[in-house]
């Protein structure tokens, strides 16, 4: 049985269904609350209340169904609960939780984020009204959208407070004391006299009670927790190589798998010949798995060398045979039929366009892998009635979903334990490794199958980053920017990545213009046009999903004309920003760099500000052309994120963001010949190494009254920021990434 | 074939030309030296071998008898970590942490020869060493915090 299970059948759990039911998912949208998942297998007498909170003999486990990435989400989530649950963060283990609809991430619902266009293609399939009611009955347990905080901020908090109160509740009733006489502090309730009753001790009695529903979240000026740094609580285990990755997990009696594919997207395995891989030392079986072969070792690296032994005959990819035709059909994309989206319409760019000097140029943005540096892997055993999977996913639900297909279970009979991951940046939105390793599974019953991808395999088989291809049409007068007319064409990520699932996504996709079309300046006459471009690769969210190309197609666009009307990059963006909070990150940013216009003897700045899952992020890139490339040497970077959790949690994602958006501008891309990546490790994919490393200075705003997610907004403004500096410091304008086709670098 | 990693002997029956990466994370358990490229090319397999820090996945495992293999876990512990790590808790350096084993491994040697190090240098050091979440600022951080405790220890 789960971890989980075993757990909870000693385990007392606390917190409060009516919260789950009523404040926090909202019993106007559903009605009928989802089940605890942490209620099942109990013993009698046992209870379980809420489903973010356990307490038993060992102490206090927070569950924390955001995946952790790497992101911290366990941290963060940790965070919030102790906020209120009155622990300290040392004093607390963490558990993913299992799969359940309880989980599902208010935040991705289309009120909350940007995000949305999942669930449309759910909610058709529900024929649903509210889509936040269809993301709940499905209980869409996702991780993304930079959604972790803003769904948790409310949901764990409340949770924790009704734990707490309803502890405190059982140790009045305990030792006749008044609840209002009582503390909570360090896990345990402090009586009148000082008597500190740890909550472990009161969980037995708490058990029996109604939860407190009653409850109101402590103000700010209160909070012992938000706002300031902690040391993270995964921080030792990874310093000192305890941390145990999907890629780690060991399980009594398994087999170590290798997978071979056709090297082509999509293509198939027309026939294999093993004789030779079978002859190898440790080699136990070659089976055949969708697109391609395993091969069962009793050692990875047996396996993974097994594999290239196979003879394979690989069949033909669906895709065209050349990047050049690949760009060909983008741009026969801009077509009337093709038209998916205008939500950007101000003015009468048509007019305004009819005459006068017209600024043209086309921008073009690669494939590019996720590439985590854990490769993807995942253990799975199935058995005659049920399935056991360990992997690291964003997608819980979904995993357990297809594994019981598979497998010929139902849901409920997979166990899913969601490991720790080696990085993700949306390559674990995906699960066709679990599903791989369930076929080979189901072959060998009752055998654990732990499969591994190779490097290689990780990014010769990743669903990259959409390409994406824009035209740009403007004017200027009198120093400042009149028209700017932005079309993108796009494959939709969201179809490709729901089609994989099973799943529709009928109506716009709102990621092809995701950044564009909500640019905060109000430029008099201002169209953004997105075009649904056919699928050629298959494709998925990459950190940032559709802001990452759109986000530097409208900045790089709105570069072009500022320079044309002889206007200061920085300037006429201040000038033109319409919105509040991202007028207020533009100025900091601004400030914090010190803008004072062209700096000269080769150097420059570049400035590029995109609103991407709700958040304005400003950025500020200073280079230098020296004699050997261009050096990145500082960014400054602004961004409103309404609260900032843990300051040096947050600090580090956005220089992370950072990085991922410049690393990958510079010389990152994934190429298709004959339907096959031509870069398939990091030789030939390097993004940026530590010595191209800018200094990079960062600024969380709090003044927006939403609390945002920080994952992804620092990624789109990197490249155009870049894009911008390079110009300013060379005069070489940069319209197609990866950079480095048109520009050295250190 | 036998092995000294992080001071014991350890008898193993592979391949000679089984990288040393696989010998230690299949057949020995040492989880704490990662996979992440195979091919040199990330550093997160990093070792030391009498001292140097090499990549594993490089290395074949017959050429590692008789030399002194320390992994991340050799190196220092949770209760008693070396100050490279020590400096990397300080630093608050992780996100996913993946590379982190590799970085540190890396770092620990370059200090060794080079105790005093410019920036240069320890961008010199520490550039074959990839990190996809981005964390190379605090690493930086860590790496010049790391030298001034161990100056501060060998006084």
């Amino acid at each position: 049985m789960s971890r989980l299970g075993r757990i909870a059948r000693r385990t007392f759990l606390v917190g409060s269904a009516a919260i789950a039911a009523g404040v926090v998912f909202g019993a106007d949208l559903v009605r009928r609350p989802h089940a605890n998942p942490l209620l099942d297998d109990l013993e009698p007498g046992a209870a379980a209340i809420t489903p973010y909170v356990r307490i038993d003999a060992a102490g206090v486990t927070l569950i924390t169904p955001r995946a952790d990435l790497g992101q911290g989400a366990y941290h963060v989530q940790a965070l919030l609960l102790a906020e209120e649950l009155d622990v300290e963060l040392d004093q607390v283990s963490v558990d993913p939780g299992p799969p359940a609809p309880v989980y599902w991430n208010t935040a991705l619902a289309p009120e909350a984020a940007e995000f949305m266009v999942p669930a449309q293609g759910l909610m058709q399939d529900m024929a649903e009204g509210a889509m936040g009611a269809v993301m709940k009955v499905i209980g869409l347990q996702i991780t993304g959208g930079s959604t972790t905080v803003p769904d948790g901020w409310d949901k764990l908090r409340l949770a924790a407070a009704s734990a707490r109160e309803t502890l405190k509740l059982a140790a009045a009733e305990q030792t006749g004391a008044a609840v209002d006489q009582l503390r909570t502090e360090a896990g345990a309730v402090i009586l009148p006299d000082g008597t500190a009753l740890p909550y472990t001790d009161l969980a037995a009695r708490a058990a029996g009670m109604e939860p407190v529903a009653d409850i109101a979240l402590r103000p700010p000026g209160s909070w012992r927790l938000i706002g300031k740094p902690h040391p993270r609580i995964d921080m030792v285990a990874k310093c000192t190589g305890t941390q145990a990755y999907g890629i780690d997990m060991t399980v009594p009696g398994m087999l170590q798998a290798a997978i071979r594919l056709n090297p082509a997207q999509g293509g198939g395995l027309a026939g294999f010949d093993a004789t030779r891989a079978l002859a190898m030392r440790g080699v136990i079986d070659v089976v055949r798995v969708r697109g391609g072969i395993a091969v069962l070792a009793d050692n990875t690296w047996r396996a993974m060398q097994a594999a290239q032994a196979v003879e394979v005959e690989w069949a033909e990819a669906p895709m065209p045979a050349t990047m050049a035709a690949q760009w060909q059909v983008l741009s026969d994309s801009f077509t009337a039929e093709r038209q998916d989206s205008r939500n950007r319409d101000d003015g009468d760019v048509m007019a305004a366009l009819a005459e006068g000097e017209i600024i043209s140029a086309e921008y073009r943005a690669p494939y590019l892998a996720h590439a985590p540096l854990e490769p993807i892997g995942a253990i799975v055993r199935v058995e005659a009635d049920r399935a056991e999977v360990w992997t690291g996913t964003q997608i819980p639900r979904f995993v357990q979903q297809n594994v019981a297909r598979i497998a010929g279970l139902s849901p409920e009979d997979v166990v899913v334990h969601v490991q720790m991951m080696g990085g993700s940046f949306g390559h674990r939105l995906e699960d066709e490794v679990v599903k791989q390793a369930t076929e080979i599974a189901v072959q060998k019953p009752g055998t654990p199958i732990k499969l591994t991808y190779s490097r290689e395999e990780d990014m010769a088989h990743d669903f990259p980053r959409q390409i994406a291809m824009a035209r740009m049409r403007g004017r200027v007068a009198q120093g400042r920017v009149e028209a700017l007319d932005l079309e993108i064409a796009a494959p939709s990520v969201m179809a490709s990545q729901l089609g994989r699932q099973g799943q529709a996504a009928p109506g716009p996709d709102s990621q092809i213009p995701a950044g564009a079309w909500n640019a905060p300046f109000a430029i008099p006459h201002h169209r953004v046009t997105a075009y649904r471009a056919p699928e050629l690769a298959p494709v998925s969210s990459w950190r940032s999903v559709g802001a990452s190309h759109a986000g530097f197609f409208h900045n790089a666009a709105l570069d072009e004309l500022i320079h044309a009307a002889g206007a200061d990059p920085m300037e006429e963006r201040l000038r033109l920003c319409n919105d509040p909070l991202a007028r207020r990150v533009l100025e900091e940013v601004a400030g914090m760099s010190g803008w004072t216009g062209p700096l000269g003897d080769g150097r420059g700045r570049g400035v590029a500000l995109v609103t991407s899952f709700g958040v304005p992020c400003a950025e500020v890139v200073e280079v230098t052309e020296t004699g050997s490339g261009i050096r990145i040497d500082r960014v400054w970077v602004a961004a409103e994120v309404g609260r900032v959790v843990d300051p040096v949690n947050f600090e580090n994602l956005v220089q992370g963001g950072v990085i991922w958006g410049l690393g990958h501008a510079m010389n990152c891309e994934i190429t298709y010949e004959g339907g096959a990546a031509e870069q398939r490790n990091f030789d030939l994919y390097q993004g940026m190494r530590l010595h191209q490393c800018p200094e990079i200075v960062v600024r969380g705003l709090e003044n927006g009254g939403t609390v945002r997610g920080i994952g992804e907004p620092p990624v789109p403004p990197a490249a155009p920021a870049l894009a911008g500096a390079i110009f300013a410091a060379t005069g070489t304008r940069l319209r197609e990434m990866p950079f480095n086709r048109f520009v050295d670098f250190v | 074939m036998k092995l000294t990693v992080n001071g014991q002997t350890r008898e193993v029956d592979v391949e000679e030309d089984m990288p040393l990466l696989w010998v230690l994370r299949d057949e020995l358990g040492l989880t704490g030296v990662k996979y992440g490229c195979g091919i040199a090319q990330c550093g997160a397999c990093t070792v030391h071998l009498d001292g140097a820090a090499v990549r594993s996945c490089q290395v074949w495992a017959a050429d590692a008898e008789g030399a002194e293999i320390v992994t991340i876990e050799g190196l220092g512990t949770p209760d008693a970590p070396h100050p490279v790590q020590e400096a990397w808790i300080e630093a608050q350096v992780a996100q996913c942490g993946y590379c982190q084993s590799g970085q540190i491994m890396q770092a620990a040697a370059f200090l060794a020869e080079t105790p005093d190090p410019t920036v240069a240098e320890i961008d010199d050091a520490m550039s074959g060493n990839l990190c996809r979440c981005g964390t190379y600022p605090r690493i930086r951080a860590a790496v010049q915090a790391a030298a001034a405790k161990m100056r501060e220890g060998a006084q």
